[in-house]
């Protein structure tokens, strides 16, 4: 059993009648909903743009902000689930069902099980 | 044995490497002294679930992964009588082969799982720094266990999607082998042997299914010219020249009926038709008597199923052999642009050419195959060639 971060890239800059935009966040809401039902989702969150994201870096003690994202590209991350699955290829049915893998892609991502790591 | 040991270990597929190592200097000992036991394998495979349990024990990792441990341990230390041990190749492959990991690591992590290469053999064989290769196969091994990359076979569902990458690094490893580029003869027939042994594997797996049969034939015609390939200065024997009596009929007899199974069957893939082209050069008692018209058939299938301009240029060869130099000539024509620094495209040029009668446009031709070929014994060859102007053909005759 491992948790996976499931991380949605897509292009932030498309242009989506309401139409589009009600039928994306329906599909969304089913996604939300099989996730919960199945036990297999273990939260996440959709995510402002890149227009509204704030970087911050601390060098000698000092804060630099600068505006934007970390990383500028068209594809960008807006928005995140965690997942449990008992391994990869479970991990990876479950991304394939999430609404950004059909229009950008999804990242999956392993997440650090700390009770696993030996102590010193 | 490694995958059932990896999977005891929770998927660390480093883990269980040093266990199974530790279980065969283990076996050394014992064996010695006590005589090889009833199921040598199930013993090795118990006591390295024993000596990984040791290690995870000296390392305090987490309870419940020794727990797991230890009912596997349990469940195995007495193999009921009659116990046969299931193909664990098949699963480790599908571990090492799965598309969450670059072809690169599929090929290294194969080459280290399942043929037993070490560090520095993978790292000659693909020519690159041992650093740089320990580092793909850590890397590599890391993301079986933190992703939790699965060891097992993938239901029927799946298992078409991850066949083809099994295949085709399977064909890599035999090719590493079989290529006579670079690197230790023993280490390279060892390389052959396995992916071979691994082909049966994936044959026994899904029978009748035509790719895993086509590719073991293929692998299977190619390794029955073995003894008659390489002189005995190790230089590059060209099928034409090759002593026919020194292929190994029996190979290539396994390999033909399992041809003429998937063919009664109807079905047909890349492999198939590679190997149904191998089994025609097979069947033929000289090189004069070769069935040109079927190979050039062979192509023209292959063509549809891999349009790939090594396949064009074989296709184009064959058709000179067939219908005349001028004919492969001006297919081989179109190839300039995707395949000029490719040295097989010149040395076929400078076949047909000679067999065409322009024993100057030969010479030049051979003179640029020389100048791009990579390997000394295939230098040496084309060198020959170009001081006899004597036949020298591409890769479909070698």
């Amino acid at each position: 059993m491992a948790q996976y971060a499931v991380l949605i890239y897509d292009d932030e800059t498309a242009v989506w009648s309401d139409e589009q935009q009600k039928e994306v966040m329906d599909a969304y809401w089913a996604y939300s909903g099989m996730l919960t039902d199945s036990g297999k989702g273990n939260g996440g969150e959709a995510l402002h743009p890149t227009s509204t994201a704030t970087t911050i870096r601390v060098r000698d003690g000092q804060t630099l902000t600068t505006d934007g994202p970390f990383v500028e590209s068209k594809e960008a991350l807006g928005g995140f689930y965690l997942i449990t699955a008992d391994d990869i290829d479970e991990a990876i049915a479950l991304a394939a069902q999430c609404p950004g893998a059909r229009t950008g892609a999804v990242e999956l991502r392993p997440v650090v099980d700390f009770s696993q790591i030996p102590q010193a | 044995m490694l995958a059932g040991v990896a999977r005891a270990c929770g998927g660390d597929l480093q883990l269980a490497e040093d266990a199974t190592a530790e279980a065969f200097v283990a076996a050394l000992e014992a064996w010695q002294r006590h005589g090889v036991p009833v199921q040598p394998g199930a013993w090795l495979a118990t006591t390295a679930r024993r000596k990984a349990l040791d290690r995870l024990r000296r390392a305090q990792v987490y309870a419940a992964k020794l727990a797991e441990l230890e009912r596997q341990v349990a469940m195995t230390s007495s193999p009921p009588p009659g116990y046969t041990i299931p193909d664990e190749r098949l699963e480790l492959i599908f571990g090492c082969c799965h598309p969450a990991l670059s072809r690169e690591a599929q090929v290294a992590l194969t080459l280290r799982c399942l043929a037993g290469l070490s560090t520095t053999e993978i790292a000659r064989a693909f020519l690159v720094p041992e650093a740089t290769m320990a580092q793909r196969l850590v890397r590599a091994k890391r993301k079986v266990r933190d992703a939790a990359i699965p060891l097992r076979v993938p239901d029927v569902r799946e298992l078409s999607d991850r066949l083809p990458s099994v295949l085709a690094v399977v064909y890599l490893v035999f090719n590493e082998g079989y290529a006579a580029s670079a690197g230790d003869a023993q280490v390279r027939g060892e390389l052959c042997d396995r992916a071979i042994d691994l082909g049966e594997a994936l044959v026994d797996l899904l029978p009748g299914a035509p790719e895993p049969a086509g590719l073991l034939a293929l692998m299977l015609l190619h390794r029955s010219r073995r003894d008659a390939r390489t002189g005995p200065e190790g230089d590059v024997v060209l099928l034409a020249d090759q002593d026919r009596s020194r292929w190994d009929a029996a190979l290539i007899a396994r390999a033909e009926a399992l041809l003429l199974a998937v063919a009664a069957a109807g079905r047909t893939d890349r492999y198939v038709a590679e190997a149904a082209i191998a089994l025609v050069h097979a069947s033929a008692q000289s090189y004069a008597e070769t069935d040109w018209p079927a190979v050039v058939t062979g192509y023209r299938r292959l063509l549809r199923l891999n349009p790939s301009p090594v396949v064009r240029l074989n296709h184009a060869i064959a058709v000179g052999m067939a219908a005349g130099p001028h004919a492969g000539l001006s297919l081989l024509a179109g190839l300039d642009e995707e395949l000029g620094d490719y040295h097989y495209l010149h040395a076929a040029r400078a076949e047909l050419l000679r067999l065409a009668g322009d024993m100057a446009g030969a010479r030049a031709a051979g003179r640029r195959a020389l100048d791009l070929v990579g390997n000394e014994p295939e230098r040496r060859l084309l060198t020959a060639r170009l001081a006899a102007l004597t036949p020298c053909a591409g890769g479909c005759l070698r």
